[in-house]
């Protein structure tokens, strides 16, 4: 029973911790976007406008919901869901920091679960999430929804295979699927797979932006030829559900980036940290990273859609068989083999 | 167009199959029926830089035909031109292309001292050759800066307001207006420089001469810009010419037109012969000559070209009147006369009739928007979405202007 | 280890519960006035050319396909990356690791064949 108890602690914080992150997300993106573009941002509500989030969340609920005519309601209304769930269900495996402390015998970790096909599981959920902007797209009876739909759903199947790939390299010099272990591999000096992988990194964290849809590859909504994608069609709290969607699954890329390539919890130069200082470096690199997605998505211009499938297909996806290849090869006939 | 909406059409029908066998391209697909996607592009939409609407025909990602519709800003402004005082007209003039209303009011103010056949002040001309420029470079700023902006680089463009934040404040130093200025009079400008514009003007220059580059090198050399851009719209310097185009679109091309130079207005012949500018003409630097590339680059070129005329007009500015001496009712003498200025996106002509009296018998416009806007029809066809949108930011019309 | 899986269901609570909370919530407070011209469907204030119930292109399927066939290839792979380094430990590495790169190559001649036949190009 008070097992239970621990678990819905750990899930509560953890599920509060990102989602809260997200919504900060939103307004670190303005303020960031802002200082880069010498513009103030949100500065009205609260300090330093920081409930800027909460007034914008406040105002979607009392948005007026339009479902257009011609619209498959129930698919409509299910799509943001179909959106968001996946990457909030992402969280689960994320090791925050490693362990707690131990509670009647088992360890507590600081993750919500910690099965032993943890990447496996992030990108079986993460997965699902195409459905939500293709469905949302089909359903809303309108065109540029359609194509963003298509785009979207296009995009990210096509970035998938480079994202589990590289994934796999990862997996490969680890021996393991799961997260925990995963961050464990990588102590010691220059232990963090980024050195050992760096290839697997940069595909990583393209496609991290494909999958994710932002800039530059953000064409599910890019609004100067679709209007606003595959969400043209939503208001009110649905969305909003997208946005929170999208946000969330890019803590839940930049956590995994961290997590895979830069020793997740790992301090580096103490090897003993106490699991509040681990919390403190995942946090800190996971930012470097939010920052990262920020940064490219006010700098760069877009690609063009067909670029982009080049890109995907022609160009990362190759170089990630390359890259699993060699590091099989290293794997299998280098100096760990016998 | 619109029966084509219910028709089915094979996307690949078996003759094309039969001619790509050859080329071994594309046999792998079978006679899938699939429907062209009709879409409305404006007039509300975010890339259309107003209320322009283009018809646009797509199979999937590829268009397969576009149709721009004008007319959802039309004002009459020709028929008033027929109807009120001559210099009561002036403000209407503004409200053509509100990006560039002081090469608006210079093009009618033209027009209409050729058919008084009055001289000038020395001092006016070069007071209004800065304006002009200023406002040239205000124009392309703002034109370079959306051009950002629809291919989803939003920092630059407001980079890019920022310069023009202060252009505005020069203008509205020297008139009081921010966008609509009706400064340059016929027979001269309003008024006077205030003291220590031309210093002001002075110091925008140096601190231009600096950003440029960096808009450049942030924007214009960036690869996946020059990747959207380059051979993307590709005007031949023939279909140029057949279509009439003028200005940057026209220079873009590659032909060496600039009204500035080949039917010279005001000072710009003895500026010409100074050598202080040259004309920048595309180049196919990144690709083929006439895409969109070399067209948004001879904006960029330009706006250095100006600051160049800008600094020599600064130069050799003296005192003196700034405006001639006319009665307070104008009465034109009876003829008509057509004048053709280098308006920031081509040449704004102003043909105008007088029969002697208070207004004008006739009014006629050329905008440089409204014609070169037919070619989108040709070059729009069997590019990608994407590219539709880089092709209408690489024309920069002003749709007030086609409109008028 | 089924109990592993206990907070994940937790979590699915919870967000489940956050998501569809909040779009029951917007819809209970939400102003309600809809009229005909609100409900049109979005075409830049014209009214809609045709519809958007149609066949499309054909190349959005024809990446879907491609897809299922790479990504089942990754799932074979997964299997392999995970054990590799076991295998290599107990003295079979090479012979898995040609295994499994005969099979890679079989897909790899696929990509290369439908490279070579422009299914990836998106021709104008």
């Amino acid at each position: 029973m008070s097992m239970i108890l621990i678990w819905l602690l750990i899930t509560v914080a953890c599920y509060g911790a990102v989602i809260g992150t997200a919504a900060l997300m939103t307004f670190a993106e303005r303020k960031v976007s802002a200082a880069m573009q010498y513009r103030y941002g949100p500065n009205r509500v609260g300090p330093f406008g920081l409930l800027q989030p909460l007034a914008d969340g406040v105002k979607f609920i009392f948005k007026e919901e339009v479902i257009p005519a011609g619209a498959n309601p129930w698919i409509f209304k299910l799509a943001p869901i179909l959106t968001a769930l996946p990457a909030m269900l992402a969280i689960a495996v994320i090791p925050f920091t490693g362990v707690i402390g131990t509670f009647e015998g088992t360890e507590v970790l600081g993750s919500i679960a910690n099965p032993e096909i943890g990447i496996l599981y992030v990108l079986a959920v993460t997965g699902v999430g195409v459905y939500g902007a293709i469905l949302g797209g089909w359903a809303s009876n309108s065109k540029y929804s359609l194509l963003g739909g298509l785009r979207a759903s296009a995009q990210m199947v096509s970035y998938e295979l480079s994202l589990i790939l590289a994934v796999l390299a990862v997996v490969a010099t680890t021996g393991s699927l799961n997260l925990h272990e995963i961050v464990a591999g990588q102590s010691g000096w220059f232990g963090w797979n980024v050195f050992s992988q760096p290839l697997a990194f940069v595909l990583f964290l393209v496609c991290s932006y494909a999958e994710t849809n932002r800039h530059p590859f953000d064409f599910a909504e890019c609004e100067p030829e679709l209007v606003g994608g595959f969400h043209t069609e939503y208001s009110s709290m649905k969305f909003a559900m997208f946005f929170i969607g999208e946000y969330t699954a890019m803590v839940v890329m930049a956590c995994l980036t961290t997590t895979l390539f830069f020793g997740g919890y790992l301090v580096p130069f103490w090897a003993d940290a106490p699991w509040w200082m681990g919390l403190i470096a995942f946090g800190a690199k996971t930012s470097f990273f939010l920052l990262l997605f920020i940064w490219v998505r006010w700098t760069l211009p877009r690609f063009r859609y067909d670029q982009l499938m080049h890109l995907g297909w022609k160009v990362l996806f190759p170089l990630a068989l390359i890259n699993i290849f060699v590091t099989g090869l290293v794997i299998s006939f280098g100096p760990g083999a016998n | 167009m619109s029966e084509q909406t219910t028709q089915y059409k094979p996307s690949i029908t078996i003759a094309d199959q039969q001619a790509a066998a050859g080329k071994g391209a594309r046999e792998f697909m079978m006679d899938v029926r699939t429907t062209d996607l009709e879409v409305n592009m404006g007039p509300q939409h975010p890339a259309t830089h107003g209320v322009m609407r283009i018809l646009i025909r797509a199979d999937g990602e590829l268009v397969t035909g576009a149709q721009p519709h004008l007319g959802y800003l039309h004002r009459c402004a020709e028929k008033i031109g027929e109807n009120v005082e001559w210099l009561q007209y002036l403000p209407y003039t503004d409200r053509y292309d509100y990006l560039s209303s002081m090469n608006n009011n210079l093009g009618y103010s033209l027009a209409v001292e050729k058919l008084l056949g009055i001289e000038i002040p020395r001092r006016a001309s070069m007071i209004r050759t800065i304006c002009v420029e200023l406002n040239r470079i205000a124009s392309h700023l703002v034109a370079f800066g959306t051009y950002g902006l629809d291919l989803g680089a939003f920092t630059p463009f407001l980079y890019c307001f920022r310069e023009r934040e202060w252009l505005l404040m020069l203008f509205e130093k020297i008139c009081g207006a921010r966008l609509t200025y009706s400064y340059l009079r016929i027979g001269g400008v309003f008024n006077d420089a205030p003291p220590g514009w031309l210093e002001e003007v002075e110091q925008f220059c140096d601190v231009f001469d600096e950003k440029w580059v960096e808009y450049r090198d942030l924007l214009m050399m960036n690869h996946i810009f020059i990747k959207r851009t380059a051979d993307i719209g590709v005007i031949t310097p023939e279909q140029a010419l057949d279509f009439g185009l003028t200005g940057p679109m026209l220079r873009g091309s590659g032909i060496d037109w600039d009204l500035r130079r080949d039917m010279p207005y005001m000072l710009y012949d003895e500026i010409w012969k100074a050598g202080v500018y040259q004309i920048p003409l595309g180049s196919g630097a990144q690709g083929v000559l006439g895409d969109c590339w070399d067209r948004v680059y001879v904006r960029v070129q330009e706006m250095v070209e100006s600051i160049k005329i800008v600094r020599w007009c600064l130069a050799n500015i003296e005192p003196g009147p700034t405006i001639a001496e006319l009665p307070k009712v104008l009465r034109v003498p009876p003829g008509e006369a057509y004048v053709g200025i280098e308006n920031p996106r081509g040449e704004l002509g102003h043909y105008l009739v007088s029969d002697g009296g208070k207004v004008a018998v006739r009014c006629r416009v050329r905008g440089p928007s409204f014609c070169n806007l037919p070619i989108l029809e040709d070059i729009m066809p069997h590019t990608f979405l994407a590219d539709s949108v880089a092709i209408i930011g690489s024309t920069d019309v002003v749709i007030g202007e086609t409109d008028r | 280890m089924l109990t592993n899986y206990a907070p994940v269901l937790i979590l699915l609570g919870i967000a489940v519960a956050f998501a569809a909370g909040n779009l029951i919530i917007s819809d209970l407070l939400g102003r309600k006035r809809l009229n005909s011209e609100k409900a049109t469907a979005y075409e830049c204030g014209m009214d809609a050319v045709g519809s958007a119930r149609i066949r499309l292109s054909i190349h959005f399927y024809l990446v879907a396909v491609l897809f299922i066939l790479f990504d089942v290839e990754a799932i074979f792979l997964i299997l392999w990356a995970t054990n590799a380094k076991a295998f290599a430990a107990a003295g079979v590495g090479s012979f898995v690791f040609m295994e499994i790169t005969a099979f890679v190559a079989v897909l790899a001649v696929a990509l290369a064949y439908v490279w070579r036949k422009g299914g990836l190009t998106w021709d104008r």
